[in-house]
Formats: structure tokens, C-alpha cells, sequence
């Protein structure tokens, strides 16, 4: 990858007199980086820490997955089609998330404002699935209190759904800036971060879709 | 309507801890009076409470450690005062009251001082030794500030309002589940904790984009001051753990709160999940204290004996392998669980491995003192006195990872004067280097040095005199955390550590006497020229105190001491040898209150969770939210300096180091 062609603006803020050379060499030796990049780069940063916050969920998931103290277990509890249906929301969300992101490439605020209210859409259905399934799960005696497996479960599934809740929030007040601010440099660059979150929380449904559902179904005997 | 709250949450029958509570209200209610009276509170929220600039909230990070130095210190001569008291006796402090101040000791010490203090530091001195003018997300910046302060403010709110965890300052379950600490001092502990954590990751994530790409033109990776390395290394460290201690903490908190059962003793939860998780944490936690502090020792050495420091390139390199080695070991802290022979040796001599890159970094210091100029001031002597004591608390850390020694010393005091020794050796020794050597930089006066060396001496043989004893006692058989005691050989060594304990605090008053002085002298020790120490890198090439933006304008970096270099050039010419610049006018980012109101609504949140005050916990929510969406709201970012006021700034400082050039020209 060619570094230089990454520097798109010319930067005021630390670089106002331009004195940064124009060849980045690759060893960081080319001065202050771009505000896009900075705000992105640092973005991606917070997003390795989220994905090590849910590794821990994810180990002691892994930890208290047969601990289920006489209670139900994965292999009776979970129902693919329900999981199969809140993959594929996220999934297409994160297809409209993208038509968002070219939507604001051309400054164009109708399309914006229309891909990010069916991504949102489509995240909120994900959000009442998971709760349906919650509320199932809990009306038939297979609350997060009854076993140590069920409080893992709820807290890893339920803290991506929180996630998925917060960056609902997020994409309202996003829609809602596009449309009192238009497409302001600022405003483009926390909508970069918007997306790389909404994708992101794509890849930790991934995992949790392979890792929780998928090995849960197995029958037992198939489990180490 | 209030929760859990009643007045009887107010201590009235405990004479200690209502006192010590009404003596810190009263004297924070007369600081405020005071400082309202002088009609100073404008200029504080202008200047520093809403500030975004990194030296402004690296000095109040610093403050805030000191005053949290003072309080875990006022713990730490109350348990010296009772072990010294409680053979064959009850002593003064009742347990229940006892177990509070080692678990405040511990939590504010690491969370409160250590943290704070170091962060401090790198905020102050990073961007300055980097050559530009702010961090990466200046008002993030603040924000993560004040949620440590509000983090520590919660903790002292529990001496009056409530309890404090007695757990220890590190709460194990089962005993910190709501079975056995039905009270609030957990709850404390967690929400305290959960909030300044935020900030703490905030803060890591700053850092790592802020080294990694906010730097001087032509200063490459391998060009940059060590200290910015060790910076780097740290903060990486923050992102890769910190997250770890949120999840650990979160799940501790659904087990209170909701009866969730990751930890508990039924529905097959895991207790010593939740051991393997916190130190998952709490060991690089160690290393994000301590890489700073090694960070200022490099700098400081290398200053202060006229050289360059010694093999940068090894620096780098160890300060790197035991960033990356100091994830694999968490496990030393717990070989007691039962993991297994094979897997104890793996983490044993994983410990034993960290020792090779530590020894490298001793070793560099002390080739970079061999055969160089060596000036014996104060942030020096801390750096040599660091040396000796570190490698004693290495030797004895290198013991403890000898897991059929550790069988034996686990959860003895031998183990509480090893990271004793380690911390305060250490991190305290490295950050009292730092605040010495960066003081005249960030005030633009140098402190008394006397009452600096005798506070430095104060320290290190309290330090001995303390904790020397510990190690003996433990060797005895003497196990941390009691109350009384009933063993005749261990009475005279605890009264030993209690006079110790009294050394140190005549260190800290010379260091409090060092700071009046110093004020009340300050014309006499201006540091005009903005570099009083001969110093090396970029942030002696500025004013002291350096102006809002650093810089007149960035400087080119072509070698790894760039500011050293030029300053041979200009003292072999008796004269500046930079022409002097173009100046042009500067974007500097504007103040924000965003940090301080979020803090305020953080306060409020953690302590209606803690009370269980549900509506109040919407409502802190709520304002949280609506005050980053006014922040996200606004459309002016930057102010702007005119190059008149950059121009009249630089040419100043410009003037002050021709003179000193043309002054040391005649001598």
C-alpha cells in the first residue's frame, strides 16, 4: 500500500506551514498524519479493545459451557431459525451500512438518510429477536440465574445486543446530524467510525453465531 | 425513593472514619471558600477545568495523585500503627474497620496514585519529547481525566457515606458476592473502578494513535526518546488489558446485582475464573505502572550524565519483550490454585524470563552513567536509588516465581514487601524523577534541590527500614492482611517497619516543605532559557512553561537527539544557529466543558447504582448522552493564535538562550 496516496488533506492543525514532506516513507517519518486519519486510526484502536472485552465473555463462556448445574443446556435450549434470522438482519444491515457509507461518498443526503434508516431498521428487528429470544428462554425456567452456563450465555449474547442497542442510538443522532449539518468533514469522519463499528459488531456476531449457536446445537457426545 | 440509602449510612458510632470524613469535608468546603472568595473560580474553569490542553490535564493528573498519595499514605501508617499496637492486643482499629483501610490502601495506591500519576507524566511530557502540539483527541483527553476523578472521588465519598470494601484491593469472590459482603463497600469498589477504568482505556487509546501517528516530521520510529516508547508500550498495554478488567468487574457486578452466577458458590460457578480473569489484568497492570517509570529513568540518566543513552536500540527492544512477555504470566499469582506442576513451571519460568529484559535495561543505565559527566541532583539520585532497590524487589519477585518457594510465601508478608519494593522502588521512585526532572518545564521554575536530596534520602531508608522487616516476618511465617497477632518474634521487626513507616512520612513532608518553598522562591529560580537541565530531546527546545501550542513551529528531526545536536552547533558558534522563522498564526482545539460534565453525571450514576437509587440512574445516563450529543453538536473546533503572539512568545524565549549561549561564550 502506498502511503502517500493516504494523505488526502492538508492538514491545519499540525501541519500549518505544510513543512511535512510529501513522501511518507513508512517509518513515520513524514510528520503529523491527516485528521481522517488520526480519527480512524484511533477508532480502530478502540475497536481491538471492544473485541478483547468480549474475548473475555467469550472465554468464560467457554469456561462455564458445561457448568449448567442440573439446568438446560445449550443442545436443548437453542433454535437456529431464530439465530439463522437475526444473522441474516445483521447481515443485510451491514450491506445497507455500506450503500450508506458510497450514499455519503457522493454527498448524496436522501440515499444517506434512507440506507442508514433500513440499516437501522434491520437492527432493531435483530434487537426484538434477541429479545423474544430472551424472554423465551426465561419464561420456560432457563433464566440467566439458574445455572452459571445461563449467566455466561445471557451475558456474552446480551452484551453484544447492548452494543447493537447503543450503536442504534448512535445512528440516530448520526442520521440526525447529517440532516441539521449536511456532509462537514467533522461529521463524515464519526460517521467512519459509525460504520466500522456497525461492521464490527457483524464479525463478533459471526463468532458468536459459530461459536455459541452453532457448536451449542452439537449433540453432547460430539463435545470434547 | 433514595434506595439503600438512609442516614444510617453515616458512620455516627465510629469515631475514626466520621472524624477523618469530617476533616476532609471541612477542608475541601474551605478550599472552595477560599478560592471562591479570591474570585479564582473563573480563572480555574477557564484555564484548567475545561482545558483540552495535554500539559494543563497531565499537571492535574499529577495533582490529583498527590493528594491521593497523601490519603493511601494516612492508610498505610494507620496499619503500621496497628500492627505495631495489636500484639496480644485488639489494637485501636476494629477488624471490620481494618479490613476497609488495606483494601482503600491497596485500591487507591494502584488505581488513585500509581495511575494518575504516571498518566500524568505522559500526557505532560510525550507530546512535547514528540515535537507537536497536542495528543490525538484532546478533549477525549479531558474527559478521561475527570472520570478518574470522579472514580476517586466516589472511593472517598464511601469514608462517609457508607463502607468500603473489605476484600482486599482486589475483590475475590466468593467473599466479595453478596453472601458474605451484603453491604455497599463492594459496590464502591466496583462502580469506582468500572468508571475510572473507561477513562484509563480512553486514555490508552489516545496515547497509542498519538505515538504511532502525531509525530515531528523526520522523527522515525527508531528517532523517538525512550520515554515515548516506554509511553507506547504502556498504553498499548491499557488497550490490551483494561477491556479484560471492565468484562471481569462487569461480571462480578451481575453476580451482586442480579444474581447471575459466574463466581458464586452455587449453580456451578467458577471462583477461580474470576482470579485467572482479574490477573489476566492485574499483571500487565503492573507493567503499564512501571514501563513509564523506566521510560523517565532513561531520560533522566542520560541527561544527567552527559550522554547519550546507552544502546538505544536494546532499550527498545526489552522495553517491547517485556510488554509482550508480561501478558504470559498471570498465572505466578495464584500457583497455590492447583493448576498442575507443568502448567506452574510454564508461567514460573515465563516470570523468571521477564528478569532478562529488566537486567538489559539495568545494564544500560548504568553503561550510560560509565565513563559520562555524572550530576548527582535530585531526579538523579532518585534514578540511583531506583537501581539498588529495583533489582533487590527483581531478585525477590525471581523467588517468588519459583513455584515451591511460592507455595510457601504466597500471601505472606514476604510477597507484600516484594511489590513493595518493586512499586515503590520503582514506579514512586520513577515518578518523583519525573515530577523533579519535567517541574521546571511545566512551571518554569526549578524546585529547592536541597529539600529534594533530603526528601529523596527520607525515602530510601524508610523505605528499607519498612520493609526489610516484612520480608523477615514473612519469612516467619507472618501472612498479609491481620489485624492482631499473638507471636513474640514478629512484635519487635513490625515495630521496626512502624518507625520506617515514620521515616517516609518525613519524606513526604520535605517534598510538601520543598513545594511551599519553592513557590514562595520561584523568582529567584525562573528557568528562563526553558532547558535547566542541559537537557537532550524536543521538549527542552520550548519555552518553560510552554506555550498553548508547543511550538512556533514544528521541529525537522534528523537524528535521535535532535535538540542536543543543534545545541552543540549553536554553543561551538556562541550563537543561536536556527535562523529565526516565518511565523504563521496556530489552530489550537477549544475549551470544552465535556469532560467535567460527563465526570459530574458519572458521579452521579455510579452512586445512585451503588444506593440502588434507580430513577437517579437514568437520569446520570440521560445527561450523559445529551452532553457528548452537544459536544458532537457544536461547530467551531479551534481558536486561533495570531503570528503576532507566536512570534512575541518565540522571540523571547529566542533572546533568553542567545544570552545564555553569549554567558557561557565568556566563561
Amino acid at each position: 500500500m502506498s502511503a502517500p496516496a493516504l494523505r488526502l488533506a492538508h492538514d491545519p492543525v499540525f501541519d500549518p506551514a505544510g513543512i511535512a514532506p510529501p513522501e511518507v516513507t513508512g517509518h513515520g517519518a513524514g510528520g503529523p498524519a491527516p485528521k481522517r486519519i488520526i480519527v480512524g486510526y484511533g477508532f480502530w484502536i478502540f475497536l481491538l479493545s471492544d473485541v478483547i472485552m468480549f474475548s473475555a465473555f467469550f472465554a468464560a463462556y467457554a469456561v462455564l459451557f458445561k457448568n449448567t448445574a442440573g439446568g438446560p443446556s445449550a443442545h436443548e435450549l437453542f433454535d437456529l431459525r431464530n439465530t439463522a434470522t437475526e444473522t441474516a438482519c445483521l447481515l443485510l444491515s451491514t450491506f445497507t451500512c455500506g450503500m450508506a457509507s458510497l450514499a455519503v461518498g457522493h454527498r448524496n443526503q436522501k440515499w444517506t438518510q434512507l440506507a442508514l434508516l433500513v440499516t437501522g431498521l434491520l437492527g432493531l428487528v435483530f434487537i426484538v429477536l434477541e429479545i423474544r429470544e430472551f424472554t423465551g428462554f426465561v419464561s420456560r425456567g432457563a433464566g440467566p440465574t439458574r445455572s452459571a452456563f445461563l449467566s455466561s450465555f445471557f451475558t456474552l449474547v446480551g452484551c453484544h445486543g447492548i452494543h447493537v442497542s447503543a450503536a442504534l442510538l448512535w445512528l440516530g443522532t448520526m442520521m440526525a446530524q447529517f440532516y441539521a449539518k449536511g456532509f462537514r468533514q467533522d461529521i463524515r469522519h464519526r460517521f467512519l467510525c459509525f460504520s466500522l463499528f456497525w461492521h464490527a459488531l457483524d464479525i463478533i456476531w459471526v463468532a458468536i453465531f459459530n461459536l455459541v449457536y452453532l457448536v451449542g446445537v452439537l449433540p453432547p457426545e460430539l463435545l470434547p | 425513593m433514595f434506595g439503600k440509602l438512609t442516614w444510617q449510612a453515616i458512620p455516627f458510632d465510629q469515631p475514626i472514619p466520621l472524624a477523618a470524613g469530617a476533616l476532609v469535608v471541612f477542608v475541601i468546603a474551605a478550599i472552595l471558600i477560599w478560592v471562591a472568595a479570591k474570585g479564582y473560580i473563573p480563572y480555574l474553569w477557564r484555564e484548567w477545568i475545561t482545558s483540552v490542553d495535554h500539559k494543563r490535564i497531565g499537571i492535574m493528573y499529577c495533582l490529583l495523585a498527590a493528594v491521593m498519595l497523601l490519603r493511601g499514605f494516612i492508610d498505610a501508617l494507620m496499619m503500621r500503627s496497628q500492627q505495631a499496637l495489636a500484639f496480644h492486643a485488639p489494637g485501636y482499629l476494629p477488624p471490620e474497620h481494618y479490613d476497609q483501610i488495606f483494601s482503600a490502601h491497596g485500591t487507591i495506591m494502584i488505581f488513585f496514585m500509581a495511575m494518575p500519576f504516571v498518566i500524568g507524566l505522559m500526557n505532560f511530557a510525550m507530546p512535547l519529547q514528540l515535537g507537536v502540539r497536542d495528543v490525538a483527541f484532546p478533549t477525549l483527553n479531558s474527559v478521561s481525566f475527570w472520570l478518574t476523578a470522579a472514580g476517586a472521588l466516589l472511593v472517598n465519598i464511601s469514608l462517609v457515606v457508607g463502607e468500603f470494601a473489605r476484600t482486599g484491593w482486589l475483590p475475590y469472590p466468593p467473599l466479595s458476592e453478596l453472601t458474605y459482603s451484603p453491604g455497599v463497600g463492594v459496590d464502591y469498589y466496583l462502580w469506582a473502578i468500572q468508571i475510572s477504568g473507561i477513562g484509563t482505556l480512553m486514555t490508552g487509546i489516545n496515547m497509542v494513535t498519538t505515538v504511532l501517528k502525531i509525530r515531528a516530521p523526520g522523527m522515525s520510529y527508531m528517532r523517538m526518546p525512550i520515554f515515548c516508547w516506554t509511553t507506547l508500550a504502556s498504553n498499548l498495554l491499557i488497550v490490551a488489558a483494561f477491556p479484560i478488567l471492565t468484562a471481569t468487574l462487569a461480571m462480578l457486578l451481575l453476580d451482586r446485582y442480579v444474581g447471575f452466577h459466574f463466581f458464586s458458590n452455587e449453580a456451578a460457578g467458577n471462583a477461580m475464573m474470576f482470579q485467572n480473569l482479574i490477573w489476566a489484568w492485574g499483571h500487565p497492570e503492573v507493567y503499564i505502572l512501571v514501563l513509564p517509570a523506566f521510560g523517565i529513568f532513561s531520560e533522566v540518566v542520560a541527561t544527567f550524565s552527559g550522554k547519550p543513552l546507552f544502546d538505544r536500540r536494546s532499550m527498545i527492544i526489552a522495553t517491547l519483550g517485556i510488554c509482550i512477555l508480561s501478558l504470559c504470566v498471570w498465572l505466578h499469582h495464584f500457583f497455590t490454585m492447583g493448576a498442575g506442576g507443568d502448567v506452574n513451571a510454564v508461567f514460573g519460568i515465563a516470570s523468571m524470563i521477564i528478569a532478562v529484559p529488566t537486567g538489559v535495561k539495568i545494564y544500560n543505565w548504568l553503561f550510560t552513567m560509565y565513563g559520562g559527566r555524572v550530576r548527582f541532583s535530585s531526579a538523579m539520585l532518585w534514578a540511583i536509588g531506583f537501581m539498588v532497590t529495583f533489582v533487590i524487589g527483581g531478585m525477590t519477585g525471581v523467588l517468588l516465581a519459583s513455584p515451591p518457594a511460592d507455595f510457601l510465601l504466597h500471601n505472606s508478608l514476604f510477597l507484600v514487601a516484594h511489590f513493595h519494593n518493586v512499586i515503590i522502588g520503582g514506579v514512586v521512585f520513577g515518578v518523583f524523577a519525573g515530577y523533579t526532572y519535567w517541574f521546571p518545564k511545566a512551571f518554569g521554575f526549578v524546585l529547592d534541590e536541597r529539600l529534594g536530596k533530603a526528601a529523596f534520602w527520607c525515602w530510601l531508608v524508610g523505605f528499607y527500614v519498612a520493609f526489610v522487616p516484612l520480608y523477615v516476618v514473612g519469612l516467619e511465617g507472618m501472612t498479609r492482611r491481620m489485624q492482631h497477632y499473638d507471636r513474640p518474634e514478629w512484635y519487635p521487626w513490625l515495630l521496626v517497619a512502624g518507625v520506617g513507616v515514620l521515616i517516609i512520612l518525613c519524606g513526604i513532608a520535605l517534598q510538601i516543605a520543598q513545594l511551599w518553598v519553592s513557590i514562595r522562591t520561584r523568582a529567584q529560580r525562573r528557568d528562563l532559557t526553558g532547558d535547566p537541565w542541559d537537557g537532550r530531546s524536543l521538549e527542552w527546545s520550548t519555552t518553560s512553561p510552554p506555550p498553548e501550542f508547543n511550538f512556533a513551529v514544528l521541529p525537522n528531526v534528523t537524528n535521535d537527539e535532535p535538540y542536543w545536536s543543534i545545541k552543540q552547533q549553536a554553543r561551538a558558534r556562541g550563537e543561536l544557529v536556527t535562523p529565526e522563522p516565518e511565523y504563521a498564526p496556530i489552530q489550537v482545539p477549544r475549551n470544552s466543558a465535556t469532560g467535567f460534565v460527563t465526570a459530574f453525571f458519572a458521579v452521579l450514576t455510579g452512586f445512585s447504582l451503588i444506593w440502588q437509587i434507580w430513577w437517579l440512574v437514568i437520569l446520570g445516563l440521560v445527561g450523559a448522552y445529551a452532553t457528548f450529543v452537544a459536544f458532537a453538536w457544536r461547530d467551531v473546533h479551534e481558536t486561533e493564535i495570531p503570528a503576532a503572539e507566536v512570534a512575541r512568545i518565540d522571540r523571547a524565549n529566542r533572546a533568553a538562550r542567545a544570552a545564555a549561549l553569549r554567558e557561557e561564550a565568556v566563561q
